[in-house]
């Protein structure tokens, strides 16, 4: 892809023509094929084996094996690297090539995906790919637009279509696009075969929100924006078809753009390992230097001399140059302390334990028949290592499923169960639901477990009958019946929807709406109501109201809103009924749910004409209007007569507080980033239990200038500071010592929470306050922003993941996530939902929030703690292996003699002993998963480093020099006078060989067998097979016939048989085994006697229940503490009312039956007012985006 | 039935997605993905109500295996296990160091130097005058005593000190194909032969710095009886080699050996040719003979030892080799004076064990011991500092 798009010149100006195709050519767009794999069959193998070259392990080896094809250096023969090597390579060409394989399928079922295109005056099917820039195609509801796209019309009125961003933007809500007015009458394929006009516009960028171009068409000029754009990943809604001009095809599309490729994430292990190895090759050089030295000493001293049996090849007289050549032969033979077989080892252990989550069933999830997915398999150990959660609200925590789950009718609450004792039952799903089979037009799914409010619409209650009447017309739901009966809502926000649906389940049913009418089925009869206005809602109403006229003529307010605002607007004869609403509101917000409060009011004809006409005058005004609509709103909302209020949950993915719970005592952070309001944001946080009553403070920022948002975050955080200065009265010094935050952090007992605005985050995110968000952010227990934008959340990570040297997680369901949850250490994505957007970014995916638990404290747990004990036993195993060498070099002149030989040196780290390993690093477990869960405690080591860090790594080691320092000195003890049992000679090299590998294999698998916690059949079985193997291998090597078929090869012949055939070679093999291992046992043993850690303690307790035999185990459960906050459900967008009263979005036929001219004039407008509000919205967003993208140039320059 | 399940399953799938969401659109978001595994219009959704009806259930396998619940043994280090640990293998390593201890001082060895480094040493004159090129050998006479009578069969060494046999390019300048009789590798020998892989043109048989080395002292022992009278003793020059190695590693080019080295050269070294080495048995010449067998077989370290005859047990009544007065005579043919090397030559009795070898039994008792001791303390401080009595201090 890079090297075509060199060549092309940068595009500054799109130029782009309607139905001409050889005009577009001119340019050379990109057409609208997408490729994201990386190699064809032909090139796969030159460019993988590129690749894999340029890491710097693989191209160590190169170089190790071209140093050992030149003879003079040469110590060991070409196939101890090339082996190794070879298995390297291919293990990763062919994971290459499976991975490249399903890049293919996957492109081209998106390039194979048929789409409809104008071609010479048809219509005909083709496939994506080949659709161009400038085609004109047609789109049909619900499917997803193929190219970034201009409309041009479509079916419904005004030229208006509806889509759905949520591949996007994450927003599930239905966006309104309209075409030109010129263009939207061009609704037959004729027609549009005669539009040429050319669009001159931007160049491709991956800014979503923004589009600038012009229309030219027959000499006049259309200014384009993004209105008019549908793009590409967008799916039609409502909207039979549309046609639109494909502006961007394929990659230059502003969803493609968006796609940057992943950075690739590596691991702190990985980059400790990466350091590591350089020491180790530091470590390797430095003996390779001391090597060299003595090499040149012992030949200007002593092989000078010996040359009489030894005559050194001419250019060797120079002792320097042969310590120069021995350099190298000894980088040769210790290169194994970097082994090859590690990076490759640490893969199949990531992608073992990658499939452990895939399988787990307990991350599966029935009801969206998703299992867990590890999605990227380099991960695995960091998610033992996680310190903070970012998390988004809407679809993660939540389900995003408003359900109406209590009411409060007239002094009195319906919701709850009792059983016969007058106790309240808590609701499960065996609990018997209302049977609403009485009413043929109720929604199946809705489930109400209180019996009594449908007695008491039975027995004609009439307030009952008006709350429901109230709910089934005041809102902006519009209705959809395909058949008879089959009632589908098409509602703008979940809780309306939810409403409305409970008012039609309790035999209030909306059935059918006209801009002047509502039609209800009212207890199985049809009522029509006149609608008079709609009183829209706002974020400062925080209310909305219908006025209608029913049946009888009489004429009604009808109003839901906050309760607060709701309250302040009663008649005072509603003042009773008011307290006991109250009392019950605060009850049902007590249990995390949202309320509204409900009021009706009779208007009196004269008094509603007059008021109307005010309207009317108001609406036509065209400075203040909103401002003058306001104040007549306000005039006739007032007097209202309570009805009750509503109590609507939003619904938490399952177990979301319990799990927060869990993962708080692991001391992990959770911030919750959020698009939501901050009422709701709050309420979600009081539900989740990350807010408390019993919290000492909960600071809101939502200051709108950087000094309020500075005053505000400086004032918090003196607030906490002094007040645990206070609580510490006495050793104000001390304090003074500690003025370090970090180290003052953890002096902090009081809990504090941080509520941050995203209009004041903004600020806070620039670099001169940055410090003092973090360091706020830091000492609360509980953060959460709300009303963030995708890019801010990506900066919060940011700012977390360079300032504090933390395992940042992500995790989110949306598209407004994907930019955190690239940005993060770790990305997860709920899966199973609407949007793939955030799977797809990121690296593990699962149905439910809940599952994280098991993610984090089980596999992540596992995977940290099994990775580190493998790669200390592997360096360990290393060194002890390869410095054996070192040690024989004092004694054979320095000259790069091995020990071994030299088909043990190869096969001794891929078939001897690299699969007791893989299995301890695949199947151990220290403590068991139920254990895991119930003392999360167990996760802080992980957190903390301290399994696998410098100093393990300096201490396995150095176990490993000393390991080969008596596997060396012990032999050498006990051969310098070794005879056999029949007196011939035995101090021979390979004897010594021989005996030596076998000690080294015997005790790196009784290190082992210490070193595992878990001994499982595959372990035992690769335990003993290895060991089995190595014997049978060993004298197979060593044996007559293959030592006739390859006499040069395998010069061992018999010394297997004449060396392991001796009682002495034994009692050496013995004695080396146990001085090896015994300071290792003694020092775990006394650690863990001694200091034993929570594992220990763990561990040991679970034995002993094993023992004793299995236990009830009560998992705890969170209770939700009571908390007196209310956040009213209105999850709404403003001009709506408008919407529907303009009769803009009724099918034609409808608008045209109800059609009423008089309201055109006033109507025009709506849509240019809703245009106006979201590029408002738009604007600013962008704006604050911009600000936050400079951030971090703005830095550099200082 | 058939269409109440289908509804059932629509209505339970709505119920999922959200009840205020619209039929269309539910069907529609459950194939939302970019990268939709369905053409357009055939969304899964939508496929899973048609006639097969049953959405393949994508749950894990619940096996052991997978879900990582194999069972196990997870043992632990407690101090009833360790402990014990500790306490066997002190009394094992105990009794083996004992015994290998005393028998290895039962073993009777009796060792003398005759490199002739010093004036007083009778072979000072021989390693003074060594040359390369003079016919006549030199040969010298050590006398010495043995204190004790050596019973059982005696075993004689030569040995050598600061001789780096294991050199990387000593070890390497062999051809193991032409030691196994290979003719192509007889004529045209290994690259890593160099610089002894030809002489005058013609290829070198046994090539090689090790095969050009090769030992050629000859060693001769005399007893000296109580009338002053020479009893050479008798030798024994075969069963000195690995039974391996003379009969699978080593094999001569053909039957008549003259024939078959025939167009080789002798190592330049040598002042025989190898089918010549042993003019008293015809076996025991060529690639096969016994010494050079030995001597390829290199030693570990630069000090090492060699087997070089056995001296049987003749009868039950009298020792091997009685006590008294005995001489070594030496045809002194090996330099290694230049390099500061030592020659020795040893006389041996063996036991169960081996050859006479402190290091094992010393080291047996030391380790025995230290792991005894080490049991007791951690005994010790496992009673007094045991702090895992009970586990009720885990947090929860």
């Amino acid at each position: 892809m890079a090297f075509w798009r060199r060549n092309t010149h940068i595009e500054k100006e799109r130029h782009v023509k309607a139905n001409a195709r050889d005009y577009n050519d001119k340019f050379s767009y990109a057409d609208n094929r997408i490729k994201t794999s990386k190699y064809n069959i032909f090139t796969f193998l030159p460019i993988n084996l590129f690749e894999q070259f340029q890491r710097v392990a693989n191209a160590y080896f190169l170089v190790l094996l071209i140093l050992q094809v030149i003879p003079e250096i040469s110590s060991l023969s070409w196939f101890t690297t090339i082996v190794p090597l070879v298995l390297v390579l291919v293990i990763t060409a062919v994971k290459d090539a499976t991975d490249d394989y399903f890049r293919h399928k996957s492109d081209q079922q998106v390039n194979n995906r048929q789409s409809q295109v104008l071609i010479r005056g048809s219509l005909q099917n083709e496939k994506w790919m080949n659709v161009r820039v400038g085609d004109i195609i047609r789109l049909e509801n619900n499917q997803f637009v193929a190219a970034d796209i201009l409309l041009l019309c479509s079916s419904e009125p005004y030229g208006l279509c509806y889509i759905e961003t949520a591949e996007l933007d994450g927003e599930t809500n239905l966006k309104v696009r309209q075409a030109l007015t010129v263009t939207s009458d061009l609704k037959d394929i004729t027609k549009l075969m005669d539009f040429d006009g050319e669009v001159i516009c931007e160049p491709p960028n991956n800014k979503l929100d923004k589009f600038t171009g012009t229309l030219y068409w027959r000499d006049n000029k259309y200014p384009l924006d993004n209105e008019k754009m549908l793009l590409r990943g967008c799916v039609l809604r409502n909207t039979e078809w549309c046609f639109g001009m494909v502006i961007f095809a394929g990659l230059q599309t502003k969803l493609m753009q968006n796609c940057g490729r992943t950075t690739f994430k590596r691991t702190s292990i990985d980059k400790l390992m990466n350091t590591l190895v350089l020491w180790i090759f530091a470590f390797l050089i430095c003996m390779g230097v001391i090597l060299a030295i003595g090499n040149t000493i012992w030949v200007s001293w002593i092989g000078r001399n010996f040359q009489v049996f030894l005559p050194g090849e001419e250019f060797q007289s120079n002792a320097v140059f042969s310590g120069f050549l021995t350099f190298w032969s000894y980088i040769i033979i210790l290169n194994t302390v970097v082994p090859i077989s590690l990076y490759v080892s640490v893969e199949v252990l990531r992608l073992g334990h990658s499939y452990f989550i895939n399988w787990d069933q307990k991350m599966f999830c029935r009801q969206t028949n998703t299992a867990a997915e590890a999605r990227t398999t380099t991960l695995n150990e960091e998610l033992g290592q996680v310190e903070f959660i970012f998390s988004d609200k809407t679809g993660t925590l939540t389900q995003n499923i408003m359900v109406f789950s209590k009411c409060s009718i007239n002094g009195q609450t319906y919701g709850d169960v009792y059983n016969e004792f007058d106790e309240k039952v808590e609701i499960t799903e065996k609990t018997a639901c209302v049977d609403f089979s009485f009413n043929p037009l109720c929604d199946k799914a809705f489930k109400f477990y209180d019996g009594s409010l449908i007695e008491a619409i039975k027995l004609e209650d009439l307030a009952v009958q008006e709350f429901f009447r109230l709910l089934a017309l005041c809102h902006t739901v519009m209705p959809e019946e395909k058949s008879e009966g089959h009632l589908v809502y098409l509602a703008q926000s979940p809780d309306e929807g939810a409403l409305v649906t409970a008012a039609r389940n309790f035999g209030f049913v909306f059935r059918a709406r006209t801009p002047e009418t509502i039609t209800l089925c009212e207890m199985g009869r049809a009522v029509t109501y006149q609608l008079l206005a709609i009183l829209d809602f706002n974020n400062v109403r925080k209310r909305m109201s219908v006025i209608v006229r029913n049946p009888q003529g009489q004429i009604k307010l009808y109003c839901k809103g906050a309760d607060t605002i709701i309250f302040d607007r009663l008649d005072p004869s509603s003042e009773a009924l008011m307290y006991t609403t109250s009392e019950h509101l605060n009850e049902f917000a007590g249990e995390g749910l949202r309320t509204l409060a409900l009021a009706y009011k009779d208007l009196d004809e004269d008094d509603f004409e007059v008021w109307m006409k005010k309207l009317l005058f108001a609406s036509t005004v065209i400075e203040n209007r909103e401002d003058q609509l306001a104040v007549l709103y306000e005039e006739i909302e007032q007097g209202l007569k309570l009805l009750g209020a509503t109590a609507i949950e939003d619904k938490l993915q399952e177990g979301v507080p319990e799990t927060i719970a869990c993962l708080n005592l692991a001391d992990i952070k959770i911030w919750v980033l959020t698009g939501d309001k901050l009422e709701t944001a709050m309420n979600i946080g009081y539900s989740c239990n990350m807010l408390r009553d019993d919290m000492n403070e909960v600071f809101v920022i939502s200051g709108h200038t950087l000094l309020e948002v500075q005053q505000q975050l400086r004032s918090a955080k003196e607030h906490i500071l002094g007040l645990s200065r206070v609580s510490s009265v006495g050793d104000v010094e001390k304090t003074d010592m500690f003025a370090d935050d970090s180290v003052f952090e953890e002096a902090i007992i009081a809990e504090y929470a941080l509520v941050i605005n995203g209009h004041s985050l903004a600020h806070a995110l620039e670099p001169q306050l940055e410090h003092i968000l973090l360091d706020l952010a830091c000492l609360c227990k509980t953060v959460i922003c709300c009303r963030v934008t995708p890019l801010q959340k990506a900066q919060v990570v940011e700012l977390v993941k360079r300032h504090k040297r933390a395992v940042t997680l992500a995790i989110g369901d949306g598209a407004n996530d994907v930019s955190m949850i690239k940005t993060a250490h770790i990305g997860v994505g709920i899966s199973g939902q609407e949007g793939m957007q955030a799977v797809l970014a990121s690296d593990y995916s699962f149905a439910q929030f809940r599952y994280l638990q098991r993610l984090l404290l089980v596999h992540g747990r596992w995977s940290y703690f099994r990775m580190c004990n493998f790669l200390c036993y592997f360096f360990y195993k290393n060194f002890a292996f390869t410095l054996v060498h070192f040690w024989y070099g004092f004694f054979c002149g320095f000259s790069a003699q091995t020990v071994y030989d030299q088909w043990f040196i190869t096969l001794f780290n891929i078939v001897y002993t690299s699969l007791p390993v893989l299995a301890m690093g695949l199947f151990d477990q220290d403590v068991n998963d139920q254990n895991s869960l119930r003392y999360p405690s167990l996760y802080k080591p992980g957190q903390q480093n301290l399994l696998f860090n410098k100093r393990q790594f300096f201490l396995c080691t150095l176990q490993g020099m000393g390991t080969s320092f008596l596997l060396f000195f012990i032999p050498y003890g006990a051969f310098s006078v070794m005879v056999k049992e029949d007196g011939s000679h035995f101090s021979d090299q390979q004897t010594f060989a021989v005996t030596i590998a076998t000690t080294l294999v015997i005790v790196v698998s009784v290190q082992i067998g210490l070193d595992k916690h878990y001994w499982t059949a595959v372990n035992h079985l690769f335990i003993w097979g290895s060991l089995t193997v190595y014997f049978a291998i060993l004298f197979a090597m060593q044996s007559n016939g293959i030592f006739g078929i390859f006499p040069s090869n395998f010069p061992f012949v018999g010394t297997a048989r004449n060396c392991l055939s001796e009682k002495s070679v034994w009692l050496v093999i013995l004695l080396t085994t146990v001085v090896c291992v015994v300071p290792g046992l003694v020092v775990s043993f006394l650690r863990v006697d001694l200091f034993p850690t929570l594992t220990d303690k763990v561990r040991h307790l679970q034995q002993s229940r094993k023992k004793e035999g299995p236990q009830e185990q009560n998992l705890r459960r969170v209770r939700r503490t009571s908390s007196r906050r209310s956040a009213y459900a209105f999850s709404h967008q403003q001009g709506y009312g408008e919407l529907i009263t303009s009769g803009k979005n009724m099918k034609m036929s409808t608008v045209s039956s109800a059609g009423s001219p008089g309201r055109t004039p006033h109507s025009s407008t709506w849509i240019e007012n809703m245009l106006k509000r979201k590029n408002e919205v738009s604007c600013t967003s962008d704006e604050s985006g911009n600000r936050a993208k400079q951030t971090p140039k703005q830095q550099v320059r200082a | 039935g058939e269409i109440n399940k289908t509804d059932q399953h629509q209505y339970y799938n709505e119920w999922i997605f959200g009840l205020e969401k619209g039929s269309k659109r539910i069907a529609a978001m459950m194939a939302t993905s970019y990268n939709a595994k369905e053409e357009d219009g055939h969304h899964s959704g939508a496929s899973s109500h048609g006639a097969a009806g049953v959405v393949k259930s994508k749950k894990p396998d619940n096996t052991a295996f997978k879900q990582q619940r194999l069972p196990a043994w997870q043992p632990i280090l407690t101090a009833g296990t360790v402990l014990p640990a500790f306490f066997v293998i002190g009394l094992i390593f105990i009794p083996i160091g004992i015994g290998l201890y005393v028998s290895s001082n039962n073993i009777k060895e009796f060792e003398i130097d005759y490199t002739g480094v010093d004036i007083s040493n009778p072979c000072y004159s021989c390693a003074k005058n060594f040359s390369w090129n003079s016919t006549t050998p030199c040969v010298c006479s050590m006398n010495f005593t043995l204190e004790q009578p050596f019973e059982s069969n005696v075993f004689m060494y030569y040995g050598l000190s600061n001789f780096y046999q294991n050199h990387r390019r000593y070890v390497k300048s062999r051809d193991d194909s032409q030691l196994n009789g290979d003719q192509s590798a007889l004529k045209n020998p290994s690259k890593e032969c160099e610089p002894y892989r030809t002489s005058d043109g013609l290829p070198i048989a046994p090539c090689g710095a090790i095969a050009n080395s090769l030992f050629n002292d000859t060693l001769e022992l005399y007893h000296i009886d109580s009338n002053n009278t020479r009893n050479t003793i008798p030798l024994v020059k075969k069963g000195i080699a690995w039974w391996t190695d003379k009969h699978v590693k080593f094999r001569n080019p053909g039957e008549n050996l003259t024939a078959a080295f025939q167009g080789t050269n002798k190592p330049v070294n040598w002042r025989k040719p190898v089918y010549e080495l042993d003019p008293s048995d015809p076996d025991n010449n060529g690639f096969i003979n016994e010494d050079f067998i030995v001597w390829m077989r290199t030693a570990a370290l630069p000090t090492f030892r060699k087997l070089y005859r056995i001296i049987q047990k003749k009868s039950n009544t009298t020792p091997t080799l009685p006590s008294g007065k005995y001489v070594l005579e030496i045809t002194y043919n090996y330099p290694v004076l230049s390099f500061d090397g030592r020659k020795r030559m040893i006389l041996s009795t063996i036991s169960w064990m081996g050859g006479k070898n402190p290091f094992l039994g010393i080291a047996y008792i030391t380790v025995g011991s230290i792991c005894f001791f080490l049991g007791v303390v951690l005994l010790i401080i496992h009673h007094k500092y045991d702090t895992r009595s009970n586990s009720a201090d885990i947090p929860n």
